[in-house]
């Protein structure tokens, strides 16, 4: 694709009727022309969130073999699982923008693709299950809901779909969290010790503030992104404040009050040097979680062949067969 | 559940006897559902991890099914948590090879499909049980181990006829879980019993089954059948391999950590 | 790292709903053949019991209409409204048309 600075005739009509189809709020499809920017971009993205689907998969599944019922167990399982399916709908998405799902996981094995911070953080508890689920895939669907109106076609199409599924993830951890509450002491204090450790790493998933934030602009323009960081946190505070009282539960920050001017919740100000530390060295965690991927993607390698070699050993039987 | 006890008496079952049976029955879908439960997140690519973790999501229902019917027939008001997160090592039914630890892939997929054609011939016979509950369950169990077994199969065809490493792979993880295949067909005194009323099957009667089943396949994956000099036996009965204790301190944690709490 | 392993085909999956309705495209994935597209598409896109049936069909082997082209392709049927019923008035007293 050439660069948007020296347009050929085809890239002229190409870019004029991109334009029209973001003005009448059409999607984009596969096929269609993009700036070579909005591709990258949204290969950026895409990937980034399949990625933390991904990596998100390994805090919860520390607790799999160790969930204290059999129905947790049954829907932790389920729930992990939707985020592969999760994590599979997304490079599909990033598969139509021509970059394969093995290229993309490359760039994260190595080192080059980010995914969401927030899975650098350890899950030392039950009730850090509980509390993933409810503010962790909260604040996820908050994003998410609003990339269902996302320009890309096949990206919008598969937050629909992710949408759809994830409404029972948030419950079930809410759920978590409910029967903590009204537990013992000991289990209130595991509900409360988890919200301490998740509420502020919750509020930083949404990232640096509208001020700060570097793709913002870009990205609103194309109709990517539809609403900045700091509506969608604000958005995020107004809805969990409450469900923290209703669980009797103190959210920590102090200078947390409702704003009846603003008709918005007020909250204090968030450690982005904690946020900067954890995206750049990984977190308490990150090693681990890099390494648990590198060691699936590196065992798995020999199936992968072998389940190749025998497709390849198999149409050439067939071939041969039919040839006689 | 007044109307199944009755029923039960009424075959002159022992109700002790029969909840020893469906232990056997839900202790191996239980203790292979928490090893599969391992695999999540670590699969060799994404598609397979989410058809792992369906495989052991069908065995955990199985084994929540089966234990909530043996806490009814108990008559004690166990539940099926009860029944998985408080016994020991020595009361539980399952067979060894359920235990065994994942190993690579080739490990899981050829106990898989060892267990899925012996589950598959098994659950067939019980949807005949005389105990209508159990037929129930056997009945939605079948369709699901049958699918477990295409799915493994194929695999073992695949790594068996897949690459020189694949096949030295696959054939040695048969040999060496080969050890673990006449306990699953392996009778005793209450086997005896539960098959004089009609409840399940004779194990020893599902072998020609399983044994043509899985020399179909191993030929088609171009593997040699092992042979097993000492094999292993009595996990029906309690006697466990070391790897159990393990398994069993990661599964009931919670419940040891946190007694008697409702989570 | 195995970076040059050769990649699983891709596949696009069209599952059906329940009977009576036509297959939808619902996504794709990777197999190495059909049989393992199949079971693949089975856990991947009717875990909720979406499905009755899926076809999977190997994403090289759909051949697809041009974008530049839609102006020609379709545009054309666009003033072609005598072939919609609401073109046509039927008179009051006449029915069952």
């Amino acid at each position: 694709m050439s660069d948007q600075a020296h347009l050929s005739p085809e890239d002229e009509s190409g870019a004029a009727r991109f334009q029209a189809l973001l003005d009448r709020e059409e999607k984009i499809e596969p096929r269609d022309w993009m700036p070579d920017r909005y591709r990258k971009l949204l290969v950026r993205q895409i990937s980034q969130h399949a990625h933390s689907e991904v990596v998100g998969m390994l805090p919860e599944g520390n607790w799999l073999t160790r969930a204290p019922t059999l129905k947790r167990k049954a829907v932790l399982l389920a729930k992990i699982q939707d985020e592969a399916g999760h994590a599979l709908y997304l490079y599909s998405a990033c598969e139509t923008l021509g970059t394969s799902r093995e290229e993309t996981i490359e760039a994260l094995l190595d080192g080059r693709a980010k995914y969401s911070s927030i899975f650098n953080y350890p899950v030392p508890t039950w009730a850090d299950v509980g509390a993933i689920g409810w503010l962790v895939d909260g604040a996820a669907i908050v994003n998410q809901v609003m990339l269902c109106r996302c320009s890309y076609g096949p990206y919008a199409r598969a937050m629909e779909r992710i949408c759809k599924e994830e409404s029972f993830h948030q419950r079930q951890g809410y759920e978590i969290m409910i029967k903590l509450a009204q537990g013992t002491p000991a289990q209130k204090k595991l509900a409360q010790d988890a919200l301490n450790r998740w509420w502020w790493p919750s509020l930083m998933m949404f990232g640096p503030h509208d001020s700060e934030s570097t793709h913002g602009n870009q990205s609103t323009e194309w109709k990517i992104k539809r609403r900045s960081n700091d509506d969608l946190r604000q958005h995020f505070i107004d809805m969990t404040v409450p469900q923290a009282e209703f669980l009797g539960l103190t959210v920590p920050d102090p200078d947390l009050k409702w704003n009846e001017d603003r008709g918005h919740y007020d909250f204090g100000p968030i450690n982005w040097d904690e946020f900067k530390a954890v995206l750049k060295g990984g977190g308490p965690v990150g090693r681990e979680r890099m390494a648990a991927r590198r060691a699936a993607h590196d065992d798995g390698a020999w199936v992968r062949e072998a389940a190749i070699a025998h497709a390849e050993k198999r149409k050439a039987r067939q071939h041969a067969a039919a040839a006689e | 559940m007044t109307t199944e006890t009755q029923q039960i008496d009424a075959q002159q079952i022992d109700r002790a006897d029969l909840v020893e049976y469906l232990l056997r029955l839900g202790d191996n879908s239980m203790i292979l559902g928490q090893r599969l439960c391992e695999w999540c997140g670590h699969g060799p690519v994404l598609e397979e991890d989410i058809a792992l973790s369906n495989v052991a999501l069908d065995l955990i229902g199985q084994a929540r099914l089966i234990y909530t019917h043996a806490g009814e027939v108990e008559g004690k008001g166990q539940t099926e948590d009860d029944i998985a997160f408080l016994r020991d090592v020595f009361d539980w039914k399952n067979v060894h090879l359920v235990e065994q630890p994942n190993g690579d892939f080739a490990d899981t997929m050829a106990r898989q499909f060892m267990i899925d054609c012996y589950n598959v011939e098994l659950f067939s016979a019980l949807t005949k049980s005389t105990d209508d509950q159990l037929a129930a369950i056997a009945a939605k169990t079948l369709k699901e181990v049958t699918y477990h077994r295409r799915h493994s199969g194929e695999w073992v065809i695949r790594l068996g006829d897949g690459t020189d490493e694949s096949h030295r792979r696959i054939q040695a993880a048969f040999d060496r879980h080969w050890i673990f295949v006449e306990e699953l067909f392996e009778s005793d005194d209450l086997d005896a019993r539960i098959t004089a009323a009609g409840i399940g099957p004779d194990p020893k009667s599902l072998r020609p089954a399983w044994d043509s089943m899985m020399d179909r396949v191993l030929s088609e994956a171009t593997l040699t059948r092992p042979t097993a000099d000492f094999p292993r036996s009595g996990g029906r009965k309690g006697e466990h391999s070391e790897y159990l204790g393990y398994i069993l301190a990661d599964m009931q944690f919670m419940q040891r950590a946190y007694p008697g709490m409702d989570w | 790292m195995s970076t040059n392993a050769k990649e699983w085909p891709l596949w696009e999956v069209f599952v059906r709903s329940r009977q009576g309705l036509s297959h939808k495209h619902a996504g794709s994935l990777r197999a190495v053949d059909a049989e393992m597209a199949i079971q693949n598409a089975r856990d991947v896109y009717t875990r909720r019991r979406e499905g009755e049936s899926v076809w999977v069909v190997l994403a090289s082997d759909i051949h697809a209409s041009q974008p530049e082209e839609r102006g020609a392709f379709f545009d054309p049927a666009d003033d072609k409204i005598f072939r919609h019923p609401t073109f046509y008035t039927v008179p009051d007293g006449v029915e069952n048309m």
